[in-house]
Formats: structure tokens, sequence, C-alpha cells
């Protein structure tokens, strides 16, 4: 039987979630063993090749590209989970939802103490991602399955969530898993 | 401005916050930056302390408002009687929106909650005082005379039915009394019960309401009796009885009738409870949007103390016992009896912890029973005809009669006193109501009765309500009942749980989800769960009920909600990328193409 394919994305978000993936540490040994990485910026893959078994996402999505990159994971992936408070509910990104997104961007790049007078410019290039609105959370553009909170959800929660899905088990929240204080 | 002259006013006393809080913003129109410092410095507060006050009432305001500020009503039955037309004629004459105050500083038109007045809306307060029946010609009357300048208190042309018509109420008010009963209507005369009650023992008292079998009427429906007996038993140098007169909960208005018509009954009944639980002193909690009967309510008081009735040897018998009244400031939760101690201890009105329950630390924490109106007035009656009378009315576990505030598609709203056990159907028939579509029994908090349900039973056991029955013809739009009761909630929350202040706006943005037809089956799951959720993790019973709006038309009117959501599709998303960016493209010149393929 071949191995199930996992795929991983950072969208609007601080790669915090995967670095937190990463301190599985030596476990990443197993982890190999386990599974197969297609799309994912751990292996630098950009497209995908197969079908995926699990997606993982990290950050929601403040831009099209986002969208984008979320629409292409859903499509491509049986399972997709919302990996930490970003992806969940927004998280810091979404920080800048009370105000108008016209505020935002005349306070980064026109206003702040810090712009240059010369510099004064907000960006049009046609090569950015354009911004949306507001900052949504997964949920709220395509399915999502699972949610994993925290901001990162720690290794450990990564660990259990990701090996029960693949052995098809209940996941064992311990206490200690989901305490944030 | 003289604060310090205030302050001494009220002795420096921090229980009168709100009070003193109330006089800068009646002399001022607002509560200035330099009354906070110095009410904060006089009081030994600080400065946040003060503000935090301000900011939880809708009534108190530390920014500037209007010379006139007309807070209208936004209760559901206000919509049904054409407050749109209302509000926008308000916007028109004033040259702002709602939320705002008019560039020449005249006018500043607010929203508010349910003041009472269900059975005559589209209803509003205009500073203190109450207008009822508005319509736009009326609402262009009131501007022009405002811009004359004139007083509120002149503007109000033709006063209501009985008390109201007192000359120390003077308002439009009327009492729309439908049905009266033995009880609350039935005879009476002042001064019996407190002097009967004084020759027996408070135990006597306390046994005589358990025999009625007495419960609450204010919503929980505890056994008052028992509720005495906690607090007679509690150990404490003093005990309190305070009159829970806040009124909050939509459609219910029967409070306000009661004080109109009846103050002695419910004054009298707290007199009875002071004794029952050895208590010297009363507090009258009434909601800021009654403070149009209140000189009315303290002349009755004085007058009651000159006969002999309160004061410090009731009926000669050596008992004392006196009442003072306590203003709201315009928050549903003060409702809730912890709340409601809270804010009558001047501070904000958030519920607190209970256990311990008021009766072992209420006011100022010593032992204190709350007590409704209603409650209070039926207590004199007990006392006066006897438990067995009572119960010979009502049902063997719904003793005696319950007062209703009917409101909404009815021929004759208003108020009825009717024995426990009545059925929806026989409601409705005595109130007029045709072709009815749902029934709301306990306002939004209650429970929303479909067809099938008009055979159920007004009583504790089985439809329990504050009073507030509201009723939606077939012409009504059941969402939009949903929504209006669910907006209210999200305002009203005091934002302590996280699950009632971020709970219910999330419920009612998955509402919308479904009333806007983007509902999946999914989707209805999830409202369900979550209302739970909010009702088993919220602190009060505000929180605790919030949910309700949806989960009882959930269940009662469950094809409704089908009708709307798709059974096929499993998710659909709100979410629309073309208007996301639209706003992102006005502001850099740029142009959108959805990628068809990813690169
Ligand atoms: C949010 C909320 C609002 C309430 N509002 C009122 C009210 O306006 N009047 C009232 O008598 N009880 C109200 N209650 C119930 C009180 O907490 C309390 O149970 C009642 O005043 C006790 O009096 P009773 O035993 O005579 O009914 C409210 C409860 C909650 C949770
Ligand atoms: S959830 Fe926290 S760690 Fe993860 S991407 Fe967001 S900010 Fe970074
Ligand atoms: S349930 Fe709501 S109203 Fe009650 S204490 Fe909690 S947040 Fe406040």
């Amino acid at each position: 039987m071949s191995k199930p394919v996992i795929a991983t994305a950072s969208l609007a978000g601080c790669f915090g979630c995967h670095m937190s993936f990463l301190d599985i540490d030596e476990r990443i040994l197993d982890l190999i063993e386990l599974v197969e990485f297609d799309k994912s910026p751990i292996d630098d893959i950009k497209k995908f090749s197969r079908p995926v078994d699990i997606g993982l996402i990290e950050g929601g999505c403040c831009n099209a590209e986002n969208v984008e990159v979320l629409r292409y994971f859903r499509e491509n992936c049986k399972i997709l989970v919302s990996v930490g408070e970003c992806a969940v509910m927004g998280g810091l990104p979404a920080m800048r939802n009370t105000i108008p997104l016209k505020e935002c961007l005349e306070e980064a790049y026109l206003n702040s103490p810090t712009v240059a007078p010369e510099d004064r410019l907000i960006p049009a290039d046609e090569d950015i991602p354009i911004l949306l609105d507001r900052v949504y959370p997964c949920h709220e553009i395509v399915k999502i399955d699972y949610f994993l909170p925290g901001c990162p959800p720690s290794a450990d929660l990564i660990w259990e969530a990701l090996t029960a899905l693949i052995q098809g088990r209940p996941l064992r929240l311990e206490y200690e898993l989901v305490k944030y204080d | 401005m003289n604060y310090k002259k205030i302050l001494q006013k009220y002795r420096k006393d921090r229980t009168r916050l709100i009070e003193i809080l109330k006089e800068i913003q009646a002399t001022e129109g607002y509560i200035p930056e330099k009354g906070i410092l110095s009410v904060a410095d006089e009081l030994g507060l600080s400065r946040a302390e003060v503000e935090g006050v301000i900011s939880f009432y809708h009534f108190l305001s530390a920014r500037p408002l209007g010379k006139y500020v007309i807070y209208l009503n936004n209760s559901i039955t206000a919509e049904m009687a054409g407050r749109e037309k209302v509000a926008r004629a308000w916007e028109q004459e004033a040259g702002c929106s709602f939320g705002q105050t008019s560039a020449d500083g005249l006018f500043t038109l607010l929203e508010t909650s349910c003041i009472g007045m269900n059975d005559q809306e589209p209803a509003a307060l205009i500073n203190r005082v109450v207008f009822t029946r508005l319509n736009p010609e009326k609402v262009s009357q009131l501007a022009g005379w405002m811009r004359e300048g004139r007083a509120v208190e002149d503007m109000v042309e033709e006063t209501g039915d009985g008390a109201n018509n007192h000359q120390l109420v003077r308002a439009m008010v009327r009492n729309n009394i439908r049905k009266t009963g033995p009880v609350v209507f039935g005879d009476y005369s002042a001064g019996q019960a407190i002097r009967k009650a004084l020759e027996t023992t408070p135990e006597g008292i306390i046994d005589e309401v358990k025999k009625a079998n007495l419960l609450g009427r204010g919503g929980a429906g505890f056994p008052t009796g028992l509720k005495w007996e906690f607090c007679r038993k509690e150990k404490g140098e003093q005990r309190f009885v305070i009159c829970n007169a806040d009124e909050g909960e939509p459609g219910t208005f029967k409070d306000r009738v009661i004080l109109t018509e009846r103050p002695e009954m419910v004054f009298e009944g707290m007199a009875i409870a002071g004794y029952a639980v050895g208590a010297r002193l009363g507090i009258l909690y009434l909601r800021h949007e009654y403070s149009y009967l209140r000189r009315y309510l303290e002349h009755v008081l004085q007058k009651m103390r000159e006969q002999g009735w309160l004061g410090q040897n009731i009926a000669g018998r050596g008992f004392a016992f006196d009442i003072e009244i306590k203003m709201g400031a315009g928050a549903y939760v003060c409702g809730e009896e912890s709340a409601l101690i809270e804010s009558a201890e001047g501070k904000r009105g958030e519920p607190r912890d209970r256990p311990p329950f008021p009766v072992q630390k209420g006011y100022l924490n010593l032992p204190s029973t709350v007590n409704n109106v209603e409650t209070l007035a039926t207590a004199t009656q007990i006392i006066v005809h006897g438990a067995n009378w009572f119960r010979s009315m009502g049902t063997p576990v719904s003793t005696g009669t319950k007062l209703l505030s009917v409101s909404g598609d009815c021929q004759k709203p208003g108020i009825y006193e009717v024995e426990y056990g009545l059925t929806i159907k026989e409601l409705l028939e005595m109130v007029g109501a045709e072709d009815t579509l749902a029934v709301q029994v306990g306002g939004p908090s209650g429970n929303c009765i479909s067809e099938a349900g008009f055979g159920r039973k007004i009583c504790f056991s089985d439809l329990p309500t504050g009073g507030s029955i509201i009723i939606f013809n077939r012409s009504r739009d059941l969402f939009a009942v949903v929504r209006n009761f669910l907006d209210f909630f999200i305002e009203e929350s005091c934002g302590w749980c996280v699950p009632c202040r971020a709970g219910n706006v999330l419920l009612k943005k998955k509402f919308e989800k479904i009333a806007s037809g983007l509902g999946t089956v999914q989707d209805l799951k999830e409202i369900e769960a979550w209302g739970k959720i909010i009702k088993s993790t919220s602190r009060c019973g505000l929180g605790q009920t919030s949910p309700n709006p949806v989960l009882t038309t959930l269940s009662n009117f469950r094809e409704v909600y089908e009708s709307r959501v798709s059974k096929e599709a499993d998710f659909i998303p709100e979410f629309d990328l073309n208007r996301a960016v639209a706003e992102a493209c006005a502001i850099t010149g740029r142009k959108f193409q959805e990628e068809q393929e990813h690169a």
C-alpha cells in the first residue's frame, strides 16, 4: 500500500506554524516513514503532482493569491486542516479588519513617520497579489474538515493530530496539548 | 460647573455614583472629562472606574449630546408598527443619521432597546419623556417645536388613562388594561395587608406565602416563601428587600402598569417582605425608561409614610421599614438580580458569580431578597386574602394569576390578568388575534410557539413567561423577528463571557448566511451546536437564553429554515472573491481577473 500523501501551505501566516511542525524534532524520521510530501514549502514542490490525502493550511486569506492557493488545495486534498489561529480565525493579520483598507494602506505607505517623503506611494504593481477587503479565516472560503487551535499549535498537537488522521483513530487530546496559559 | 455641590448632595456616596453622573448629564447634557476627573477624585475612584460605569449604560454619555436626545425604540413590535418610516422622518428633520448629533447640536438620534411600550409603538424617549404611537407627521411636529425651543414636557399634548394622568406623571402612556383579575387588579385597600402581617410572626408570613406556593413572577419562578426564608436565616447585621422594576425583557410592560395603578400594593409587599426577612430598608430599582414615574412614586411613598404604613413605627406596632428608589441607567442585564445589585451599588451592572446568591451576599454583601414587582404585589394580596384563596386559582403548581403584556398582531394589545393554565389558543381568542403564525412567549429569551403548540398552557411547567406575549400573524417574516431578537442580545450582552459576547455575533452571522439562501444542512447543525455551547457556558441568564430565538424557531418552524438551505451542497461560501477585492482595486486603480487555472 502506498503511503498517505501530505501537502502544506502558508497563506497569511508567519510561518510559525510550519516551524512548530518542524519542532517534532527526531520524529521527523518517523514521519517520512509514515507519509510522503507533495506540494509544500518544506520540500519546495510548487505544484500538486498527485492526489493528496491531507492538506495542512497555515494562515488565513488576506489577498487574492491566498484564496487561489486555498481553493487549489481544496480541489486536490481529501482532508483539509486549518492549522493555527491565523487559519482558524484570521489571527494577528485580522487585526486590520476593524480598520478600513484604505486607512490601513494610507497609514502604512503614506502617513507613517518611517516613510520617506519621496517614497509615498500605495503599491499597485501587477505582480503583487491584490489585497482583500479584510482577512478571512479559511473556513469562510472553502470547506475545512479539521481545526487545530494555537498560535502556533504545539508540535505535539500537530503530531498527534496528523498521526491520528493517518491511522484513522480518534484524537487523544490530553489537557496539556490544548492548554495555552 | 460645580461638581462638588452635586457630590455633596449625594454625600459622596459611592453607591450613588450613577445618580451623580445622571445629575451631571442632566445639567450639562453629557459627562465631560472634568466631571469624570472630579467625581473620581472625590469618591476615591480611578478615572477608568468612572468611565467604565459611564460606558456601561445606554443613557450615560461621555460625549456631548444634542439638546434633544431622541432614543427611538427598536423592538420588533415597533418595526411592525412602522418604525422604519419614523426613523427616516427623524433623520430628515435632524439632517443626520442614527448614532449622530445634528450639526446645529439640536438633535441626537439614538436607538434603544424595548422601553416597555410594546402595545403603543413606535415609541421613543425624548430626553426622559415618553412619546408613543409616533408617525412621520408627529415627528415633524415635534421637530418643529424643538426648533422653537419648547421644553420636552410641554410637547405632551394628551395624557394617558388612569394615573398616567396624575399631575406628577402627565405621560401620554396608556395602561391598556384589558382584563382585570382578582389578585393584582382585585379588591384592595392600602394598609390592610401590612396591618394584618404585623399581627402575625415573620415565620407565619413566610409559611403563608409558602402555602400559597407563590412562585417568582420575574421569570425564574423561584418560590418566594423559600427565598424569604433563606434570607431570614442568613446571618448579617442588616438585610435588604429589593424590588426588581427593571422590566427589560422586550414585550413586557406589566410592571409599569402595576407601578402606575397599584404602587401601594407593591410597596406594601416590600414592607411585608421586610418584616418576614428582617430588613429595615427596601430599594425599588426602577429602570431609567420609567423615570417619568419617579416623582409620582416618591409621592406615594411619602403618603404611605404619613399614613403610618412605612417609617419608624408601622401601624403603631414598632416595626421600622422604609423604601428608597434607585434608578437604572439603561441595561437589560441589570434585570438579572446580581447585576441589579451591582448597579444599585453604583457600579457597572455586570452579573456576579453565583453562589453566593443574593440571599447570602446581596446588596453591600448583606443578605438580600430580590423580588419582581408583580411578585411583591401578589404577596400583599396573599396576606390579605389567605393562601387558600390564592390556591383556588390557577393550577396546582402554578397557583394564582399572572399579568400578561400582550403586543403584536391582535386587536386588543395590553394587560391581561389571567389564571395560570390558560392555553395559547384561549389567549389568542381573548386578545382578538387572527391568522396567527407564531406566539413569542416570554420575550426573546423565551419560546417561539407555532400553531402545533397553541394547545399548550401558560404555567411554570409548560410555558413559563415573565409576562411577555408577542403575536405574529402570517404576513410576518419570522426571520425578521429572529434577527431583531439576536441583535437585542448582541447589544445587551455585558461582554464578560466570550461565548455570550462573541458567540452571539457568530450565531447571528451564521443565521444571516442561512437567511440569505447560502446555508447548508451543515450550517443548521452548527447553529444548533453553537447555541448549545453558548447556553451551557455563559455565566448568567442572558447568555444562557440568548440563542433561544434561533433554537426555538429552529425546532418549532424547522420547515422555514429547511426551505432556505441547500439539501445537496455540503459547503456554500458566503465569500465572493470579486467583491472582496473591489475595494483594493478602487484604491490602487488595478483590475482583477480571477485566474482560471493555477500557474
Ligand atoms: C438577563 C436577565 C434579565 C432579567 N430581567 C428581569 C426583570 O426585568 N425583572 C425581574 O423581575 N426579573 C428579571 N430577571 C430575573 C431576576 O434575575 C430574578 O430572578 C427576579 O427578579 C427574582 O424575582 P422573582 O423571584 O420575584 O421573580 C432577569 C434575569 C435575567 C437573567
Ligand atoms: S497561528 Fe501564530 S504561529 Fe501560526 S501563522 Fe499565525 S501567527 Fe504564526
Ligand atoms: S452571559 Fe452574557 S450578559 Fe451574562 S455575564 Fe456573561 S457576557 Fe454578561
